[in-house]
This record gives C-alpha cells, sequence and structure tokens, in this order.
C-alpha cells in the first residue's frame, strides 16, 4: 500500500535480527497515554481511482478562462523542452546538494542559474535562488536592515500590495518600520521618494514595472538612496527584463522578482521561485544558499555550496535568514527557460509581450469612456479606467470566459473602476478583438 | 563538463517564440531600455538537451541511488503523483481573486481544504493553514503566530527556547520572528535536560520548540512534561514535524499537547525534493491559535462550496496565494492514495527499517544511545577515528560504491555523527547491499585507511576544495 516493500516473511527475519517480537514492540518507547486518540482517515485507493478524484478537481480549476490577468504571476510560453529536461528523475528526486561529489549536476546548474540571474539583472552575485518573489522581496529588506544597521525602510505603494503585505509581516516582527509612499497615479512618485530618503533609511523598496504596469528608471533615486548611505531594492519582472533598464544599470544595490514567468507553470499559486542578486560587495549578506566554482585535488573544474558560514545549519539563530532550501528544480526550469530561449529569442519574447500589450492599449482605449491611465511608457500590463466599478464589469466578462484584468478597487482607494489588464504574447489577436468587443458590451449593458 | 554558457555559438538559436500577429509597437524611450541583450547561451534545442542530460546523469537521487539521508526522508515519490499534479498547471491563482472567481477554482479550493483536513487529523491539530513554501518557512509562520497570540493577550515575551539538537532553522526561524534564543544543553540520556529547561522557563518565555522523535531518532517519553511545564509558564509548545514519517497513527502532537506545528510534505508526504526544494511546510494550531493564522483561509460554506476570505486578525500574508500548490496536490494524492491504514504502514515500516539497519550496524559502529530508534538511527565513526579516519571518509566511500552517503556530522551533540534515515520504501535486499558496504568501510578503516581518504574515485571530479571556492567567491561565470 504504501510503496512498501518488504514481504511478511522478510519483516520476520527482520525482527528476528532486532530482536522484538513484532513490529508493535518498536513503538514500546511511546508511553500508553501519548498514543493517537483518533487517526479517522478514508480508506486507501489505487492510482487509477485516485485520478478520477484528482481530474475532477481539476476539471473545475478554470484552466480555460483566458487570462488578461497578471498581478505578478504571468501565462507565458514554456519550451516542451523545460518539461522534459527537468522531469528528469536524476534532478527532481536528488535533494540538497550535500555532497558535491555525486551532485555536480544540480550544483553546475545553480552556478549556471546564478550566472543568468546575473545577466538579466545586470548584478554581480545571485544566490541559487528564494521561495518567491514576495518572500525574497521581504529577504532583500532584511538583508537591507542589516547592511546599513539601520531600522526603517521606504515602500513605494505602487509595488505588488501582495508582495508589500509580506514585507510588512517580516519586518514587524523584527520591530523595523516600513513608511509606503502612494503613488502619483499610476507612476511611483519619484518626487516623494526622493524628499523621503534620509539618513534613517535602510532601503529603498519599488518596482518595475509596477503594479499599474508603468516602466520607469530609477537611476535618480539610486543616486539618492547612496547619497544617504541606504540601498535601492528593485522588484523586477523578468520578461520585461528583455527589454527594459536593468536593476544593475540603474545603480541598485538589489534586484528581486518572482521567477514564475522563467519555464514556471502557474499551478495555481506555486511552486515558483524567487531571485535575489546583488553587488559582489554584499555577498556575504545574502540569504540562503550558493554555488561557487572551485577545483578538485587533480584540478578539475568542480562546483560546491559555499559561504555557507552565513546559513542556519552553522550560525543557527544568527544566520543571515532561517531558509534552509531552495526552489532547486524551479530554478532549474528558469534556466532550462532562458536557455532554451536564448540571448535572441528572450529579447524577441520581451518585445512581442510589448507589441501586443501596445496593440491592446490602443484598442482597448478606444472604446467610449474608457481610457489608459499610466504615463507613456508600460510593458505588457496597463491600467485602464472604465466608466462603472470594475469588479462588477469583470465578474461578468468571467462569464464569458475572460478573465479582462485585475480590479484594483480592493487595493487603492479611489481606483475603483480601474483594472490592470495584461497582455502575454500568448495572448492573440483575435482574443485581444473579442475582449475588446465583450467589454464594449457589458459597458453599453 | 562545460558549462552551457561556454557551449553557446553566436547567432544560433533553439526554441521558436509565437509570431507576431499585432502591428510593431513605436518603441521606448532609450532610457528605459537595457544597453544591451542578456548574455543567455546560444544553442540549438538538442544542445540543450544534451547538456541538461548529461548533467542529470552526474546526479544521485532516490530514483537511481538508496538515499539514506537523515533527517531528510528521502523515501520514493510515486509517479502517479507528478501526474496528479500535472493537471493543475494551467490554474491561475489571481483568478480565486477576482469578483466571481472562486466559482471557477473550486476544484483547486476543495483540494486545498481537503488537506488541510487530512493534515489536522493525522497532527491532533483543529486547523491548517498551507500558506507555508517550506519547513523553515513553517516554522517562522507558526513562531509569528505564537507572538501574535501572547500579543493579543497583552503579553511581551522574549524569549524562545530550543534544545541543542534541534534543527539550526528552529533558532534561525525563532529569531527572524523577533525573539531571542535560550539554548538547552542534551542530558546524557539524549533528550533536552529537563531540569536545564525547567530553570530556563518562565514568564517571559513565548515558546518551546520541540522534535520529537528527536534528532538522534529517539522518542523523548518527557514530552508531555516538557508542554505541562510550558503551559504551567503561559508558554506555547512548537512541533518541528520533521520527523513525523516515524509517528502516523502512533502518536499525534496535538494530543500531547503541541499548540503549533508544521509538517514537511516533501518529508511525510513523499513530494519529490526537486534537488532542494520546492518543499511546502503547512502550519497545523490549536483552537485558540486559529484567529492568528496568515490571510485568507479557504473557507467551506454552508452549502458546501469553497470560499477564500480575509482573515483580519492573522499575522498577514507569508506568501502570495495559497502556498506551493503543485506540491500540496501531490500530497494530498499520496494521502488519498494511501488512506489511514496505509500511512500507519509507513510509519511501522519506517521504524522497522531504521531499526534494522541500527541492528546489523552496531557490531562495527560506535552507537551513542543503544536504544530501540524511531524511524532513523544515528552512529559516530569514534571508533573509526582512531584510525585516522572520518565520517565524511566513509561517507566519500559510500558513494564510490553507489550509495548516496547518510547525513554525517547533525545532529551536533554526536561526534562524528553518521544519521541513517532508510525509509519505509527500501526493501532488505538494499538495505543488505548497504550494510555490507558499511561493514566493509569499517574494515577498510582497520587494515588501509588511507583508501577511504582519497574516496571518491568513481566521480566526475573527487574531493572539491571549499576552502579556495569561499576565497574566490566566483558565484557566476564573466
Amino acid at each position: 500500500m504504501g510503496y512498501c516493500p518488504n514481504t511478511a516473511e522478510e519483516i520476520r527475519e527482520m525482527l528476528a535480527v532486532i530482536g522484538v517480537k513484532s513490529v508493535q514492540d518498536l513503538f514500546s518507547p511511546i508511553p500508553q497515554e501519548l498514543r493517537a486518540q483518533s487517526f479517522e482517515l478514508p480508506a486507501g485507493m489505487s492510482e487509477f481511482e485516485l485520478m478520477g478524484v484528482m481530474r475532477s478537481k481539476a476539471a473545475a480549476g478554470g484552466a480555460a478562462i483566458i487570462p488578461f490577468i497578471g498581478g505578478g504571476l504571468y501565462d507565458h510560453i514554456i519550451p516542451a523542452a523545460v518539461d522534459h529536461l527537468s522531469s528528469r528523475a536524476e534532478f527532481y528526486t536528488a535533494y540538497t546538494p550535500y555532497q558535491p561529489e555525486c551532485s555536480q549536476g544540480t550544483l553546475q546548474a545553480l552556478f549556471e542559474y546564478q550566472t543568468a540571474i546575473c545577466r538579466m539583472t545586470g548584478m554581480e552575485a545571485s544566490n541559487a535562488s528564494l521561495y518567491d518573489g514576495g518572500t525574497a522581496l521581504a529577504e532583500a529588506a532584511l538583508m537591507a536592515l542589516k547592511i546599513t544597521g539601520r531600522n526603517a525602510v521606504l515602500l513605494d505603494a505602487s509595488v505588488n500590495p501582495l508582495h508589500r503585505e509580506i514585507v510588512c509581516g517580516y519586518l514587524g516582527s523584527l520591530s523595523a518600520e516600513v513608511e509606503e509612499v502612494a503613488p502619483s497615479g499610476c507612476e511611483s512618485d519619484l518626487e516623494r521618494l526622493l524628499g523621503s530618503v534620509t539618513a534613517e533609511t535602510a532601503a529603498v523598496i519599488v518596482q518595475n514595472p509596477n503594479f499599474f504596469g508603468s516602466v520607469a528608471d530609477f537611476s535618480a533615486l539610486a543616486e539618492r538612496a547612496h547619497q544617504q548611505g541606504a540601498l535601492l531594492i528593485v522588484s523586477c519582472y523578468p520578461i520585461a527584463l528583455g527589454l527594459l533598464k536593468t536593476p544593475g544599470e540603474m545603480g541598485a544595490d538589489i534586484a528581486v522578482g518572482d521567477g514564475q514567468s522563467l519555464g514556471n507553470t502557474l499551478s495555481f499559486g506555486g511552486p515558483y521561485f524567487g531571485f535575489i542578486a546583488t553587488r559582489k560587495r554584499f555577498i556575504r549578506n545574502l540569504p540562503g544558499r550558493l554555488v561557487g566554482e572551485t577545483l578538485d585535488k587533480a584540478g578539475r573544474r568542480g562546483y560546491v555550496l559555499t559561504l555557507q558560514a552565513r546559513e542556519q545549519h552553522i550560525k543557527r539563530h544568527k544566520a543571515t535568514s532561517n531558509i534552509c532550501s531552495n526552489q532547486s528544480l524551479c530554478a532549474l526550469r528558469g534556466l532550462i527557460f532562458v536557455s532554451a530561449l536564448g540571448k535572441q529569442g528572450f529579447e524577441d519574447l520581451a518585445e512581442l509581450n510589448f507589441d501586443k500589450a501596445q496593440y491592446a492599449k490602443s484598442v482597448l482605449s478606444g472604446i467610449k469612456g474608457v481610457s489608459v491611465l499610466n504615463g507613456e511608457a508600460t510593458f505588457n500590463e496597463f491600467t485602464l479606467s472604465l466608466p462603472k466599478g470594475a469588479a462588477a464589469v469583470v465578474e461578468k466578462l468571467l462569464g464569458f470566459g475572460m478573465a479582462a484584468g485585475v480590479p484594483l478597487g480592493g487595493y487603492y482607494a479611489g481606483l475603483e473602476n480601474a483594472m490592470v489588464v495584461t497582455v502575454t504574447e500568448k495572448r492573440t489577436k483575435a482574443e485581444i478583438d473579442r475582449l475588446v468587443a465583450l467589454l464594449e458590451e457589458v459597458l453599453c449593458s | 563538463m562545460q558549462l552551457i554558457y561556454e557551449k553557446s555559438v553566436p547567432g544560433r538559436s533553439g526554441v521558436r517564440i509565437p509570431l507576431s500577429d499585432v502591428p510593431r509597437a513605436t518603441p521606448l524611450a532609450g532610457s528605459l531600455r537595457r544597453k544591451e541583450a542578456a548574455r543567455f547561451p546560444e544553442v540549438s534545442e538538442l544542445d540543450l538537451v544534451r547538456h541538461f542530460t548529461n548533467l542529470s546523469r552526474r546526479n544521485f537521487s532516490v530514483d537511481t541511488n538508496f538515499y539514506p539521508l537523515g533527517s531528510c526522508t528521502m523515501k520514493y515519490n510515486a509517479k502517479v503523483m507528478e501526474n496528479a499534479a500535472a493537471l493543475f498547471t494551467d490554474c491561475h491563482p489571481v483568478l480565486a481573486l477576482l469578483p466571481g472567481g472562486e466559482e471557477l477554482v473550486q476544484g483547486p479550493l476543495s483540494l486545498i481544504h481537503g488537506l488541510e483536513q487530512q493534515l489536522a487529523e493525522i497532527t491532533g491539530m483543529d486547523e491548517v493553514t498551507t500558506q507555508p513554501l517550506a519547513g523553515a518557512h513553517g516554522e517562522m509562520t507558526g513562531i509569528m503566530v505564537i507572538a501574535a497570540f501572547h500579543k493579543a493577550r497583552g503579553e511581551n515575551r522574549k524569549y524562545v527556547i530550543v534544545p541543542d539538537s534541534s534543527h539550526g532553522t528552529n533558532p534561525a526561524s525563532a529569531a527572524m520572528a523577533g525573539y531571542q534564543i535560550l539554548t538547552i544543553p542534551t542530558a546524557p540520556y539524549g533528550d533536552m535536560d529537563l531540569d536545564a529547561y525547567r530553570a530556563a522557563m518562565n514568564g517571559e518565555v513565548a515558546a518551546v520548540m520541540m522534535t520529537c522523535p528527536n534528532t538522534l531518532g529517539l522518542f523523548n517519553p518527557h514530552v508531555a512534561e516538557i508542554c505541562a511545564i510550558a503551559h504551567q509558564a503561559g508558554a506555547l509548545t512548537y512541533y518541528d514535524g520533521a520527523n513525523l514519517n516515524a509517528i502516523m497513527g502512533k502518536v499525534r502532537p496535538g494530543d500531547v499537547g503541541f499548540d503549533v506545528i508544521h509538517v514537511n510534505l516533501h518529508k511525510t508526504f513523499g513530494t519529490p525534493h526537486g534537488g532542494g526544494g520546492p518543499g511546502s511546510g503547512p502550519v497545523g494550531v490549536k483552537a485558540g491559535l486559529i484567529p492568528y493564522l496568515p490571510t485568507p483561509r479557504v473557507v467551506k460554506k454552508e452549502d458546501g462550496s469553497f470560499s477564500v476570505e480575509a482573515h483580519p486578525e492573522g499575522i498577514g500574508r507569508v506568501s502570495d496565494f495559497f502556498g506551493n500548490f503543485g506540491i500540496m496536490a501531490r500530497a494530498f494524492a499520496y494521502i488519498t492514495l494511501l488512506g489511514g491504514e496505509g500511512l500507519i504502514e509507513v510509519s511501522e515500516q519506517a521504524v522497522l527499517n531504521a531499526n534494522y539497519m541500527m541492528a546489523r550496524l552496531k557490531g562495527e559502529y560506535e552507537l551513542p544511545f543503544d536504544t530501540t530508534c524511531m524511524h532513523e538511527c544515528v552512529f559516530s565513526a569514534s571508533r573509526q577515528l582512531k584510525n585516522g579516519v572520518h565520517a565524511i571518509d566513509i561517507a566519500k566511500y559510500l558513494i564510490d560504491r553507489g550509495f548516496h552517503p547518510p547525513t554525517v556530522y547533525f545532529p551536533l551533540n554526536v561526534k562524528e555523527a553518521i544519521m541513517i534515515e532508510p525509509t519505509e520504501t527500501e526493501s532488505k535486499q538494499t538495505m543488505d547491499a548497504f550494510i555490507e558496504v558499511m561493514l566493509e568501510a569499517a574494515q577498510v578503516a582497520r587494515d588501509n585507511p588511507a583508501l577511504l581518504h582519497e574516496a571518491p574515485v568513481t566521480t566526475p571530479v573527487g574531493r572539491l576544495d571549499e576552502t579556495r571556492a569561499a576565497r574566490a567567491q566566483q558565484v557566476c561565470c564573466e
């Protein structure tokens, strides 16, 4: 039943070697009064029956809905090779590469992953991945507190609201202060951000493109932060980095983001991976696993987990983070994804997202009473203002099999009529045109 | 083996992206664009496939090798679980947050609720959240819940107690949740020193964190007393579920007196370890702590449907959505497939296998605590050390003989520790083959220790220079 192979005969032999009469005797160290008071679980079933149960759940999973939604997680193409190669059992049934000689596959892949993240973000040192984008942002904030010895961060409120909640939770536990700076329309309020950095600020946290889809250059903010001894943390969207100015080029100190869009399926919320990359001088402050290159005695190149003195299994409560694992398999998928697309393909993919979204923007804003709230620059998301409440409109459109956008009312007061629309390379012109037609119909009714 | 970047040829490409069916847009301003394309590899699809296939062959894994890595529960990962999880890959989690969206995702929501109920019954807790993304993340979440509980009662407690044999994540997670750490030594009988613990407990302690069975693989008979002492002082009790594989159907932490627990789905519930993740670390709590669980909660309504509801008194959000759903789907499939009886068999056979291993090896290897173990046993290479052979040398020899080594040098309270967890999915034949090699290693340690120092010799690389790696800090290629 439980994939337990030993036969009754073998079990008898083993018990004889141990010198006990029954398996129950092996549980004798557990006092009777501590034994389970209940264990009411249904009987097991076969694979065939199980798949019936699972299929019925998956059938009510919303997979048929055409998504014009993002909110940090995106419906992108995944080359077939990503699934096939990451499904190699030698990758997915291995564990943490504690024994490097028999884990060079995972270790070299993670080294290549770290390289990919550095090249994508324009940073100098990436770790071997974190849990997801939200927790990576929180870890970056903690890292900044430790590097600067300060206790307050400035958080642009146009950063993903879910990520902001996570940052506030992590920092709240340590009694660190989070000052949120409200956006100006759909743009980060650069003037206010610049003016709010002080000698007490550990870091300024921004996102590019921001939650509304607006694209910005935060170079001036990096400069201002550095003048005050603070760090700039930029949360970014990997696919957009095929096109956009990198955190490295802006002078950011830490770049983070969610790696889902790099070859990981949506899977109702995970698993994904978070990435974090920084300047080489902050490498010892990085949380989590890090793979480094070295040699064996014969001079052969190999890879090991390195700078482990940062980590919990050695430093315990003084570690840079409590994180123990990484999201190795998801990071591997990310690496295979960028390798499959390649240098040109990755750039082309970003251009295609941009073009599709620009087309959608122009046709959607042609609808009477609908306008785009962002400034000129967006990537593959933008915020639409509707002539009526966005929540009701989105709900109606769901009935037609379209997730038209993420209504902003629940996240930003005063934006009850607005929604963020996402257009990835997978959305066809026909789907975009149908969205326009349906939206027009719903708005007129 | 070359890096994939070293195989790159300018102009070569692999996968085609979709053709555009819309006009080219006016480009973004130059100041907003990156100066040059990211230097990702330029390889053909076949280059890519060979590279990663050959890389994979440089790994030991459960599917290729016995992998008795103590404390990690490297059991077989049933293939049907992959099929089950693959059914949900196209479900967008944001759908659940849209007005009217819940109706469209009743299947995944019912799975989350079902898994929470299964885990609550298995652990004896009242409610479970699946939001934490890994074991350590669960620990941090659990301690944040405890902090919120004390705060709501107007108490400002400062300390969390951990035994010195605990996983490093325990003190690290409590520190992340804002606590100072009190570490209690291990008594000669192998468990947390009860007197030292009693002396450390006071009204400023928020919680005590325990692993049971402990990291020596022993069931602590004082565990109920430890809980009672904490509760008398107004502190709460935290159960690290890392070793839950030993006790399913036998002991439920909730019955014993634990208030908060995390479980590692990637250990006990058979989801693949992925080379170091993704995992999943759901947290269960007793009734009094339910208000402080993270937001949102998946709630079953009276009509039997499921909704996603804000949990305003809770600690907020610890991850974006409902946790690592793909891992949760596998665990739900595993529990559903095995059923109650199957899970009991899992624990019984895991404990049988570990005791068999212990009985067969204790003649040659020092067993610091010679008593019935649970799902894993901890030896010391102290006898071999007399010939200059360390636990690491034995580990490397095992690699040459085709076995992934046990965990070595953990727990920290055993010198030259060798921690073996066979799990229930290994046959007597596999264990016998491993035992023969372990006994052989002990013989070689006596006869020719130099041979062990040279191991491994069959792997693509020999022992690697870790000091050089730490000094060079070469963490990406130029």
